[in-house]
């Protein structure tokens, strides 16, 4: 997988990567805290262009997974690739490519409270790139736009916000150098239904236009029934079962059936098949 | 759909822009990876091709206009919100040709949402600005005087609460306080005060020894440790120290909206948070003054002994004569209210902070500033006021 040139140095992508390839591969992962195992053994993939909804019961390590994947959290063992790149073996400019190319919302959006959203919004583009004031500037007023903001938001500190609306902001920053995959910390928790399901709405429509991969830990079910492409469980600190919704319902797994037909599981479920 | 899984800024196609009159419309034929890797390139691209195109706009109005996708490499937002400034500039409606759907899909959305010009207005300045400002500073003066007076009714009416047995009173916060602010502050104000005991004494037996007056750097000493510089330089210490971290406590239990979940418990966060630190900073600021006193003289007395070569006994026999209990009781008094109002200012300055980590790092400073300041300033007051009964 990989492909480096000797010094180094990239060699494009080329026609090598096609629609569908793995993106992100997960191996034998093992992270543990102390005494505690979070994920033993863990394999799982990342497909490019796909919704991947990662979902389990509260501390079977969800946000440990995307942190790990992220290089937040140390790991005791296995092997994170990333775009063919071992992150372990990984030089420091391909470390820096790599964290460019993906953009975080984490959970409560960590916008940075002493910045306006547009500030927030140029913080990587600042950080990361040479562009002219102006440029910066309309960028960060289409990727307000694009995420479903007032253009007025752009000059609010994240204190001024609601919460739907911190979420929102929060995707801004995490699209503002157009990454090729985004990191969904639960972004549908804390938003009523509706603002909920436009927030669905909005991760489909950002993912058809700017072709975008996702990776997301959800609680939500009406996400997972109607966003995700594929699903990922997590049980035991494994991958229990992964694939599209009709396969993993059809899953036989305790938690799993009181996750999916237990009340509101059924509701959502309903919902989408009428 | 071909997706690129690598990341579009490692590409190494260098964009370029051709135009070309395509059966009476311009169109304008974008090549290579319009990206974010290509930034710089890209906007000098088309801001020449823009000014080309107002030209052409004004002389012959409303020359259709086509972007022709056919030989783009890679685009993202960059690229297509640079390809929209095209588009606006020939004041035509977005018309695409040929292409693959991902880039049109983008190309739309960019077009869809990016139209509004950009306008900021700026906060005009005049030449009444500063008035302006002064007359702010004013409000904002008051409002935060009407502020420690209403912390200070509230503290008092808890403590009415508590000396009438309506409540019980927090002793586990208040030892935990007193603790902090009293015990573990000991050494360090110690210290400070020995060196400074030090100091003063060794400048007054160079300037005394002139006269032949060394003796006279015992009265020096006690007179300046006692009345002023032990509980000064105490309270400064403490407010450092003490006052800092109770606006930075108070400052982020306001951001994470701790203070309002007390509240609608109903529990008084003047009572459980400030009281107890107030009552603690209002014990501790005596006795580490009493420290601070015992050390500085102990310091003179050493660097009398090292420098002036005035044995200990002569020291304290000195000391008897020029010193009595009044004026370590005119220092000493000084210390409860040198505590009070390092813990209003700092309690204030916790409770004013806003959502932004930058506002509690500004609070905290002013918390510490301010009670500096105002010290001194109390401290003169009490100056004036001993002085004019005589003490």
């Amino acid at each position: 997988m990989q492909r480096l040139s000797r010094n180094g140095a990239y060699i494009p992508p080329a026609a090598s990567v096609a629609a569908g390839s793995e993106l992100i591969s997960v191996r034998n992962l093992t992270v543990g805290f102390g005494q505690q195992t979070v994920l033993k053994n863990l394999d799982l993939d990342v497909y490019s262009g796909e919704i991947l909804g990662v979902v389990g019961g509260s501390g079977t390590g969800k946000s440990v997974l995307m942190r790990t994947i992220l290089g937040l959290n140390r790991k005791s063992s296995g092997q994170v690739v990333i775009y063919g790149h071992d992150i372990d073996k990984a030089n420091r400019k391909q470390i820096e490519m790599i964290d460019r190319s993906w953009g975080v919302l984490f959970q409560n959006g960590a916008l940075f409270s002493s910045l306006t959203v547009k500030q927030n919004i140029q913080v990587p583009m600042r950080e990361h790139t040479r562009l002219s004031e102006r440029l910066m500037d309309d960028l960060a007023r289409l990727k307000i736009e694009m995420v479903g903001l007032q253009s007025d938001a752009a000059d609010k500190f994240p204190a001024e916000l609601s919460g739907g609306m911190v979420k929102r902001a929060s995707l801004a920053r995490a699209l503002a150098l157009d990454p090729q995959i985004v990191f969904l910390d639960e972004p549908t928790s804390g938003l009523d239904p509706i603002g909920a399901g436009q927030f669905d709405e909005l991760i489909v429509k950002l993912r058809d236009t700017l072709g975008l991969t996702v990776f997301m830990v959800t609680h939500d079910l009406d996400s997972l029934v109607t966003v995700c492409d594929r699903i990922a469980v997590l049980a035991r600190g494994k991958v229990l079962t992964e694939g599209p919704l009709h396969d993993i319902l059809r899953f036989d797994d305790p938690w799993l059936n009181a996750y999916f037909h237990g009340a509101r599981g059924r509701a959502a479920l309903e919902h989408e098949t009428r | 759909m071909s997706l690129n899984a690598e990341p579009t800024s490692w590409s190494t196609q260098p964009p370029s822009l051709r135009k070309a009159d395509v059966g009476g419309a311009v169109t304008a034929f974008p090549s290579g990876d319009w990206t974010l890797a290509h930034a710089s390139v890209l906007e000098k691209l088309v801001s020449a091709e823009v000014r080309a195109l107002a030209d052409g706009t004004r002389k012959a109005s409303a020359a259709a206009f086509a972007i022709d996708f056919s030989a783009i490499g890679q685009l993202d937002t960059v690229g297509a919100l640079l390809l929209n400034r095209l588009v606006l500039a020939s004041q035509q409606p977005l018309k695409m040709m040929q292409g693959e759907d991902k880039h049109r899909v983008l190309m739309q959305a960019v077009n869809a949402n990016d139209l509004k010009p950009n306008v900021q207005a700026k906060p005009k300045s005049g030449p009444l600005d500063f008035f302006v400002s002064l007359g702010r500073m004013g409000k904002t003066f008051v409002h935060e005087l009407a502020q420690v007076l209403s912390i200070l009714g509230g503290a008092s009416a808890a403590l009415v609460r508590w000396l009438t047995f309506v409540r019980r009173f927090r002793w586990a916060a208040y030892l935990t306080h007193l603790e902090r602010t009293g015990l573990n502050a000991a050494p360090i104000v110690a210290l400070m005060s020995f060196l400074i005991g030090g100091i003063l004494a060794q400048q007054g037996t160079f300037y005394f020894r002139r006269f032949g007056a060394d003796l006279y750097v015992v009265d020096l000493a006690g007179m300046l440790t006692l009345r002023e510089l032990g509980v000064l330089l105490t309270a400064i210490m403490v407010a450092g120290r003490s006052g800092s971290a109770l606006t930075a406590e108070l400052g982020s239990m306001k951001m994470r909206e701790e203070i309002d979940a007390l509240r609608v418990l109903g529990i008084d966060p003047v009572e459980v948070l400030i009281l107890p630190r107030l009552l603690a900073l209002i014990t501790a600021l005596p006795i580490l003054t009493l420290i601070a006193d015992l050390a500085a003289l102990f310091g003179a007395a050493l660097d009398a002994a090292i420098y002036g070569g005035i044995p200990g006994e002569v020291f304290l026999s000195r000391l008897h004569e020029a010193i009595d209990l009044q004026e370590f009781f005119v220092g000493f008094t000084k210390a409860p209210f040198m505590a009070l109002i390092i813990g209003l200012i700092a309690s204030l300055e916790g409770l004013n902070v806003l959502g932004s980590t930058e506002s509690l790092g500004e609070h905290t400073t002013q918390a510490v500033v301010k009670s500096i300041f105002f010290v001194i300033v109390v401290d003169g007051f009490f100056a004036v006021f001993f002085a004019s009964i005589g003490i």
